[in-house]
């Protein structure tokens, strides 16, 4: 079954716009969503979550309808966004006990349970807290309600890397039997390779990729050749540097010639992200 | 099982953890029948994806190396000695004809590339 389902989702103002957003989660896997600051991260999620409205487009959460069935399926969603910046002088026993009572499935025993895992200390405030503390309330508060499918705004960016290598093994446990699935946006591409099962790439408002981690990466190779013969891939290439030495330049894998001469490596994700955003810095 | 991963290496991490396992297989030092962790288990014990892991034992299935008992989890195969000498063989050839490209670049004759092999062997 499909976790999340987003087809031609389209929102526009006055200087951005998503366009024809579309892309699937299988249930029980974790999904990296990547993109520049600005490309549209942030605007899908909320658009998914509800939070804002669509112009167009269907959203479908565990094969239901999202604008037709929007409070049931809330029941079933964990959402956390980077920073927790409401009732910041109160402490986690406090807005826990304001936040349980919007659950039906709400259980004392798995927040506790979490709580203990996580190291969170009740009686602290939401101030008092480290970024990382915030991320891991989040996720506490998500799985004592029983969600199914976690939507997290960039969760691990602000943490250092042994915070954030912790939260990641927390995601895997998660996703582990199979029920929990995970979409989370970030832009720190080293978390993608080790825990996410699929990638969504958006930028500038449109998807330009998604699919299976190696698939995704299995589209693109890195092109190194020598300056002449840059004349001929010019045209297939998405986009490309330049130096004394010769050229580097990315290509769809589909595009590439194997009978030329070229030499060739698999791309990281990052490549991928600065290879493909220059491509428009090209045109302008 | 024995198996080391390294971020730093080209290989995609499916493709380490399939080589790994075939090595160890086609080496005897995984025994026929030997059952494979679970594919969501494996993934947090090497701290990989789940897709990477389900890579990885497709491809041994497709290379014959194990089986799928549903419900039941992945084994490894009954393989004959010959089919194991062919495997090995592949396999051996595979990185072989990396290797010699290497050395052909250089303009190497078989027989320099031999006398060379046999000073480091």
């Amino acid at each position: 079954m499909l976790a999340l389902d987003i087809k031609h989702l389209n929102k526009k103002y006055e200087h951005f716009e998503l366009n024809n957003v579309s892309f699937q989660l299988e249930q029980g896997y974790i999904m990296g969503f990547i993109g520049a600051n600005g490309a549209g991260k942030t605007t899908t999620i909320k658009a998914i979550l509800d939070l804002i409205r669509a112009d167009s487009g269907e959203i479908r959460i565990l094969g239901k309808n999202m604008s037709e069935n929007e409070i049931e399926l809330k029941q079933v969603i964990g959402s956390a966004f980077g920073d927790m910046n409401f009732y910041t002088r109160n402490k986690i026993k406090t807005l826990t006990n304001v936040i349980k009572r919007f659950y039906a499935n709400w259980d004392d025993e798995t927040y506790y349970k979490y709580l203990r895992k996580f190291n969170l200390i009740e009686d602290k405030k939401i101030a008092e807290l480290s970024t990382g503390m915030k991320v891991k309330y989040s996720l506490a508060i998500a799985l004592s309600h029983g969600a199914k499918l976690l939507i997290l705004d960039e969760p691990t960016s602000g943490l250092d890397p042994i915070a954030r290598d912790n939260l990641l093994d927390i995601f895997r446990e998660l996703v582990q039997d199979g029920e929990i699935s995970i979409l989370f946006s970030t832009h720190i591409t080293s978390d993608l390779e080790k825990c996410a099962d699929y990638i969504t790439y958006i930028h500038n408002g449109q998807i330009i990729n998604s699919g299976e981690k190696e698939q995704f990466i299995d589209t693109y190779r890195l092109l190194n050749g020598k300056k002449d013969q840059l004349d001929i891939v010019k045209n297939q290439l998405i986009s490309y540097k330049t130096s004394s030495f010769g050229f580097t330049g990315l290509i769809h894998t589909k595009d590439l010639d194997p009978s030329l001469d070229i030499q060739w490596t698999i791309p990281n994700i990052e490549e991928i992200m600065i290879y493909c955003s220059r491509k428009e810095d090209l045109y302008v | 099982m024995d198996i080391a991963i390294s971020n730093t290496s080209d290989k995609p991490i499916y493709q380490q953890l399939f080589e790994q396992i075939s090595v160890q297989i086609l080496k005897g030092e995984l025994e026929n029948g030997y059952s494979l962790p679970p594919i969501r288990h494996a993934a947090i014990e090497l701290r990989v994806s789940i897709i990477t892991v389900k890579k990885a034992w497709e491809e041994l299935e497709r290379h014959g190396l194990i089986y799928t008992v549903t419900g039941k989890g992945c084994f490894v195969a009954n393989l004959t000695s010959k089919e194991i000498l062919q495997k090995r063989n592949e396999m051996l050839l595979k990185q072989m004809v990396i290797d010699i490209s290497y050395y052909k670049s250089f303009g190497l004759t078989l027989d320099e590339v031999y006398e060379l092999l046999k000073e480091i062997y």
